[in-house]
């Protein structure tokens, strides 16, 4: 997918003017944050079961070459085709070929964030190859020609009003007003594809290495069909999705769902070991899994590692207040939020993003809810480390920080300009005690609210005077 | 017992009376306050924008000030939680600091934290009284665990009452130079919490932290709001509300 995070800044303020976007927002954060808050509720040991979590996928990471092999032996001796991309292009590649080797002419696809990394659809379709998206959100972003913004429901941003339209004009029937009924033309729409197709194209949640599993996460059946209706099924994943055992699965299931819909449990859990053995009666007659690295060895040996243990709940976008506010397409990239603002420079570069991890408040509300204990604000200031080691930081805030700590660790001249910024402040606020026009950097701040003026005198010039006056 | 004010270099500029209540407070839980006068910022600007190494000078600069005392005692959370949670990652590479940064660490309390759970503060001279809302500040509440103790403090003041407002605990938007680099959105993030204090119909809106305060109260004004005063907890356990000390 194209990087477009440079334009974070006039992105991000275009979408907070955006009436029917704001509005589509402000649903989804209660729709998200609300049931996931009554199911942790639930757990009396929440935190105990995130440490594991958060233990057993450093665990992973850190045996990360031991795993991967134990998941491709055990995937190879169930009859996997195990495949390795260490580029997008490369991955794009083994798709289209496999459909070539293949006969395929028509693809159906659940939901990928890997895929949407690598641009597969538009490739696949550039070699002739049909490709329909068949997760309903994904299926609307593909209508509407658009990208995901949110990694579970990639057309948060859309109201029902934006999609009955859609829908009207794409389906050319009679336009449709409730969501019920718009689902229904969508499966009735799509259900023939499944029937027809000759390939399902699916993501991985995770790959078990005990079992040489791969496994999705659906809550609308089409993944189960995407698994095992066509001839061919072709998982695309990436090397931290492994985990261990099935025991770790398990411990993962008790957190993913509930951190991401505020599930117990997602509507349909999909295990596939293997292609379609001789007594199965469903089952693709070969099993492709094509496991991508593209920037995960380089992050894994850095002081990055922690975003790896991601498991892609979207808890972390649900509850940041930026993302809350601007929405998913702002941050220019596959992922998103306050992991976006981490994975996105990991991954494309730091000097490619520099905005994201600046973005963020630092209120730690990501770091709170996430259920592998990912330290998101300790990550983006990380990055603010990188920025300015790289000499990437703007040079008016690199002087304003200069010059703030020249006086910061000199306490006597600090003292005399704060005393005098005091008293101007005080001037400037007049009666009013607020000042609503300052000049240079000041002017960002007034520019949306006033700046309650300073009271005239520092507490060290109090203080200090007080206690002279005491001790006389 | 010694306990050392950390003031924090908004208080100091911005409103004193904050610090002149913290030390009230304290002297009435007969402690005997020291003010190292050196003491500039924890450095945590520095810290955020990823100047390390200004950070680190800072840090050494608070740790040598406050060496001497039995705690440090400071009236934000955010100043706060640099000390505590991000000092000893900061000196992570001087190892000579590391430890001198836990021990710090470990005496060091937010005010609300230290007057519940050290010296058990049960009763306030003040004047102040209405009905309040507070506001959890993001560092306070989420690296500090600030939550009961200015709730059970302000549950002594008889003319106090508290009402919780919804979004107590979201961020204001504030977020040090982000209010400014990113404007826009930290002035969106802010109205939405002006949005619910207005809803919540109190007297005033009370904190424990500076970044917050001026954030909030100048959104409010900006808004046209005059009436609701945003206060910092000190000066409503006082009723040292700004005026008289100057």
């Amino acid at each position: 997918m194209e990087l477009t995070s440079h334009q974070f800044k006039s992105v991000s303020s275009a979408k907070l003017k955006d009436v029917k976007l704001q509005k589509a927002l402000y649903k989804a954060k209660d729709g998200f944050v609300v049931p996931r808050a009554k199911v942790v509720a639930e757990l009396d040991n929440f935190e105990e079961i995130r440490q594991a979590a958060a233990d057993v996928r450093d665990h992973g990471l850190a045996h990360l070459d031991v795993y991967l092999e134990e998941w491709e032996k055990q995937a190879q001796a169930a009859g996997t085709i195990v495949h390795w991309a260490e580029s997008y292009e490369e991955l794009n590649a083994l798709v289209v070929k496999i459909a070539q080797d293949n006969q395929v002419k028509k693809i159906i696809k659940s939901k990928s964030m890997v895929g949407e990394e690598t641009g597969l659809n538009r490739y696949v379709e550039g070699h002739g190859i049909e490709v329909k998206e068949t997760d309903l959100g994904e299926y609307i972003i593909q209508q509407a020609g658009e990208h995901p913004s949110h990694i579970i429901a990639p057309a948060t941003h859309k109201s029902k009003d934006d999609v009955a339209d859609l829908f009207a004009e794409k389906h050319q029937r009679p336009r449709l007003d409730d969501a019920e009924k718009l689902t229904h033309e969508a499966r009735e729409i799509l259900r023939p594809h499944f029937l027809d197709a000759d390939m399902g194209i699916t993501g991985a949640n995770f790959m078990i290495a005990e079992t040489g599993s791969t496994v999705i996460l659906t809550n609308e059946g089409n993944g189960r069909m995407t698994t095992t209706m066509p001839r061919v099924h072709v998982a695309i994943s990436s090397i931290e999705k492994c985990i261990p055992t099935l025991d770790d699965f398990a411990l993962m299931m008790r957190l993913l769902p509930r951190s991401a819909t505020g599930q117990v449990i997602s509507n349909y859990v999909s295990m596939t070991t293997g292609p379609k053995r001789a007594k199965d009666n469903d089952g693709p007659g070969e099993f492709h899994v094509i496991i991508l690295d593209v920037g995960r060895t380089r992050v894994l040996g850095s002081d990055l590692r922690d975003a790896l243990r991601c498991i892609r709940c979207g808890a972390c976008m649900n509850h940041c207040p930026v993302y809350q506010n601007v929405g998913g397409h702002a941050y220019g990239w596959v992922y998103p939020g306050p992991i976006g603002s981490v994975l996105t420079p990991a991954y494309n570069g730091i000097e490619n993003a520099i905005d994201l991890p600046n973005a963020a408040t630092l209120c730690n509300q990501c770091g709170v809810v996430c259920p592998v204990k990912i330290p998101l604000p300790d990550l983006m200031r990380k990055l603010r480390e990188k920025q300015y080691e790289r000499n990437l930081k703007s040079s008016a805030e690199k002087w304003s920080l200069r010059l703030w700590a020249y006086l910061a660790l000199r306490p006597k001249l600090y003292s005399i300009v704060t005393r005098i910024m005091a008293r101007v402040g005080k001037l400037l606020g007049g009666d009013s005690r607020r000042i609503n026009h300052l000049l240079f950097g000041g002017k960002d701040w007034t520019r949306h609210r006033d700046l309650p003026a300073p009271r005239g005198r520092t507490f060290r010039d109090i203080y200090l005077n007080r206690n002279k006056t005491t001790n006389r | 017992m010694r306990v050392g004010l950390f003031v924090t270099c908004v208080v100091d500029l911005m409103r004193p009376s904050i610090g002149l209540a913290a030390v009230k407070l304290l002297e009435r839980a007969d402690c005997e306050v020291i003010f190292p006068e050196n003491q500039t910022c924890c450095g945590q600007p520095a810290y955020n924008a990823g100047d390390r190494l200004t950070a680190q000078q800072l840090a050494r600069k608070v740790i040598s000030e406050f060496a001497d005392v039995d705690y440090v005692v400071i009236p934000s959370g955010s100043c706060g939680g640099m000390i505590k949670t991000h000092y000893e990652e900061l000196l992570s590479d001087l190892p000579e600091y590391r430890v001198k940064a836990q021990w710090l660490a470990a005496r060091t309390y937010e005010l609300t934290d230290f007057l519940v759970n050290v010296v058990d503060m049960d009763s306030f001279d003040t004047t102040f009284q209405g009905a309040i809302a507070y506001h959890d500040s993001c560092a306070g509440l989420r690296e500090l665990n600030i939550k009961e103790q200015p709730r059970k403090l302000l549950s002594h003041l008889a003319h106090v009452d508290l009402k919780e407002m919804a979004g107590a605990e979201q961020c204001c938007g504030f977020g040090g130079t982000f209010s400014v680099k990113y404007g826009d959105i930290s002035s969106r993030i802010v109205d939405l919490k002006c949005d619910d204090l207005e809803a919540t119909e109190v007297d005033a809106l009370v904190l424990g932290d500076l970044g917050c305060m001026l954030n909030i109260e100048g959104k409010l004004r900006r808004r046209g709001n005059h009436k609701t005063k945003v206060l910092h907890i000190a000066e409503v356990l006082t009723g040292l509300v700004g005026e008289e000390t100057e």
